[in-house]
């Protein structure tokens, strides 16, 4: 559903009107006038579905089970954050075992998502494929492998949380039931496969072709002083912001453009910022395990990475951390006992933020003395994406103006997928349009 | 020997949370075998390459909630023999059915700040309101097992076999001890349509309803035990109002507790 109109070269419209391999709707609009890019437009028309309206009178317990719905691609991200949230508000702390268990499946999701973005959404843009079956046409063993990878991810999300997508053993305070050990310990063997396979894909995709194209990035992500951070800690910048989550809306603002359903986001008197896989890494990147920061230097892919479309290397080596950091929680998993902690409900306010596959997700609830939503704020990674995705456009396409109309619109497409954008999410929300005229 | 056309497969996406069509691409095992038994001719969410109708077989997730998709979902209709709805947004709204209990300007405003560039419609309702389906995976999200069934039954010309009991039947299959009998929690499972394999139960967890009312469910019966139980008027209602709300047995079962 492409359509690239050139009135001469000079001039020309791009435009996508349904973006493929992401999730959810959104369309592309890039003009370009006298060989200057005049106005992008990253669109996202998915309708609104009033999350944050509809949670006003749900019980607090609710939360995980109903924001969960956002997003089918990454439940867990909902789950966690509006756990936290809630335990922040009513001044619960879950006990380590919860904590490493909480971990543990959220490793299953970023290895799900992630094996799923990598190898069915953006490496066939790499190979020139329309789609991963496609591409399985020609290289059947590799598209097998990935499908295996993503399945032990869906194997530890329905594990730990009983099933992959939407997952019912997540609660506020911990879970409904710890696994056993040995129902974790049946996870072990095929993680220890999908380690080595997830060092071959590594090496693969930093074998593609990367289009040349570094931004000056404002990096967004947790941290956390013990570990790469994934469910809890500080939010950061490399422009220093240092803040803790609850501080986020006093530096962080959203409005609302015509031309999308998405709120977009920006930090207060700076603007665009990045969330996800290229923050987290050159932020916290020595954080990582020896393994991936050895396999990093072998390929030659280390801090400072400010090429947007090297996002495909970064999202193997999280996936490859994710692996070893679910080996490791499940070497030392001893079922937590309670599962869940005890709450009593009270009147209060409180914020969370876990990093989501594609970057931070941020959560406030205002709840009644009874426990009742008062008022909910739900800042989901795309929409928060939204503004740098349409300056990485408006960058791109002024520096390969020069390029065939289709092989343009096709990248400008790869440009908004290097983002792995959830248009689910972000409507809380994409559409592609190029166009060149006099 | 003469050459078959491969049946061609679409998916369409209306408001969801595209989880269920993402269990197109969780059937790891099956989905290049169905790849090759049929042509996926349009799959946004998987592909660029888009094969125009008509379709043999077309899955629709998500519910209308503009004016738009309204339109959309006829030419859906026009383009496919056979049309599936899949999941609990396209079977029956979904949870975004929560404004169907309300006046939906009443929820822009607290999330736009410019109101006047939303269009939405007052109603979110299932497809089933606009056009003829021809049948329905229930569940928030559908089962694996149960697509899979669907478009192999599908492309072979005969009904899914797919079972209208009660989540309490899967839970005595599984040997699940009842949380309601045993522990006096409230659970779902005796109005819930079966599907899931009893999940929740199974982690200590009474059923939340995702697969919404079996067929002649007895909602008035489980709210009376509830009530019994000491559970207040508003906590039926939003038991009986999640991802299945404005399911006909659910919707009314709540309405009455108000």
């Amino acid at each position: 559903m492409n359509d690239t109109k050139t009135a001469n070269s000079k001039d020309k419209i791009i435009r996508v009107d349904y973006l493929a391999r992401v999730e959810g709707e959104g369309s592309l609009y890039v003009k370009v006038k006298g060989g200057k890019v005049k106005d992008v437009e990253f669109k996202i028309f998915e309708p609104p579905r009033f999350f944050e309206a509809f949670l006003r009178g749900r019980l607090y317990k609710e939360a995980p089970d109903i924001t969960a719905r956002i997003c089918g691609i990454c439940p867990i991200a909902y789950q966690m954050s509006s756990s936290q949230a809630m335990e922040n508000a009513l001044g619960v702390k879950v006990s380590p075992g919860i904590r490493n268990l909480r971990r543990l499946i959220y490793c299953g999701e970023w290895i799900e998502s992630h094996v799923l973005h990598v190898y069915m959404l953006h490496a066939p843009d790499f190979l020139g494929y329309e789609s991963a079956i496609h591409m399985a046409k020609d290289h059947g063993e590799l598209v097998q492998k990935a499908l295996r990878m993503k399945k032990l991810g869906n194997e530890i999300m329905e594990v730990v949380g009983g099933r992959a997508v939407h997952p019912i053993n997540v609660g506020v305070g911990g879970f409904y039931r710890a696994p056993s050990k040995k129902e974790l310990q049946a996870l072990v063997d095929e993680l220890k496969w999908c380690r080595e396979a997830a060092m071959d894909t590594v090496r693969l995709v930093a074998g593609f072709n990367f289009p040349e194209f570094d931004m000056d990035y404002e990096y967004v992500a947790l941290s956390h002083p013990s570990e790469y951070a994934i469910t809890e800690g500080r939010l950061i910048s490399n422009r220093g912001l240092n803040i803790d989550v609850s501080e986020y809306e006093q530096c962080f603002e959203e409005s609302h453009e015509i031309h999308s359903h998405a709120l977009h986001s920006a930090i207060k008197g700076r603007g665009a910022y990045f969330v996800g896989p290229l923050a987290r890494f050159n932020l916290n990147f020595d954080q990582l395990h020896d393994e991936e920061k050895k396999l990093a230097e072998e390929v030659t892919c280390t801090p400072p990475v400010n090429n947007p479309f090297k996002g495909i290397i970064i999202r193997s080596l999280e996936t490859l951390y994710a692996v070893n950091e679910s080996l490791r929680l499940i070497e030392s998993y001893e079922p937590p006992e309670p599962s869940m902690m005890a709450i009593t409900p009270k009147a209060s306010r409180g914020c969370g933020c876990t990093e989501a596959p594609r970057g931070i997700c941020w959560h406030r609830y205002t709840l009644d003395d009874k426990g009742i939503i008062q008022d909910a704020k739900i800042v989901p990674p795309t929409s928060q994406n939204q503004k740098q995705i349409e300056k990485d456009l408006y960058a791109y396409v002024s520096q390969y103006m020069h390029l065939p109309k289709d092989q343009l619109t096709w990248q400008c497409e790869q440009a908004v997928r290097n983002y792995d954008p959830c248009i689910s999410c972000a409507t809380h929300f994409l559409k592609l349009e190029i166009d060149r005229e006099d | 020997m003469a050459t078959h056309r491969k049946p061609k497969l679409a998916v369409w996406k209306f408001a969801s949370c595209d989880g269920c069509q993402l269990t197109l691409l969780d059937c790891e095992d099956e989905l290049l075998a169905v790849a090759g038994a049929i042509d996926i001719a349009n799959f946004p969410e998987a592909s660029r390459a888009v094969v125009k109708g008509p379709y043999d077989v077309s899955l629709v997730e998500g519910s209308i909630t503009t004016a738009h998709d309204a339109e959309r979902i006829h030419q859906i209709r026009r383009d496919s023999k056979i049309l599936v709805t899949i999941g609990a947004c396209a079977t029956a709204g979904g949870i975004q059915a929560l404004r169907n209990f309300t006046d939906v300007k009443s929820y822009i405003p607290v999330v736009y700040a410019k109101p006047d560039y939303i269009e939405t419609l007052n109603k979110s309702t299932p497809i089933a309101d606009h056009v003829a389906v021809d049948f329905e995976l229930r569940g928030c999200p559908i089962s694996k097992k149960q697509l899979i069934e669907a478009i192999i039954a599908l492309l072979a010309g005969r009904k899914p076999r797919l079972p209208n009991y009660s989540v309490c039947m899967e839970c005595k299959r599984r040997d699940t001890t009842c949380l309601a009998v045993a522990e006096g929690l409230p659970c779902m499972g005796p109005v819930t349509q079966a599907g899931c394999g009893a999940i929740c139960p199974s982690y200590h967890r009474g059923c939340f309803g995702c697969f919404g009312p079996k067929e002649s469910s007895n909602a008035e019966s489980l709210s009376h035990w509830w009530k019994s139980h000491g559970m207040e008027s508003r906590e039926i209602v939003r038991w009986f109002r999640s991802f299945n709300a404005y399911a006909d047995a659910f919707r009314k079962e709540s309405e009455a507790h108000e």
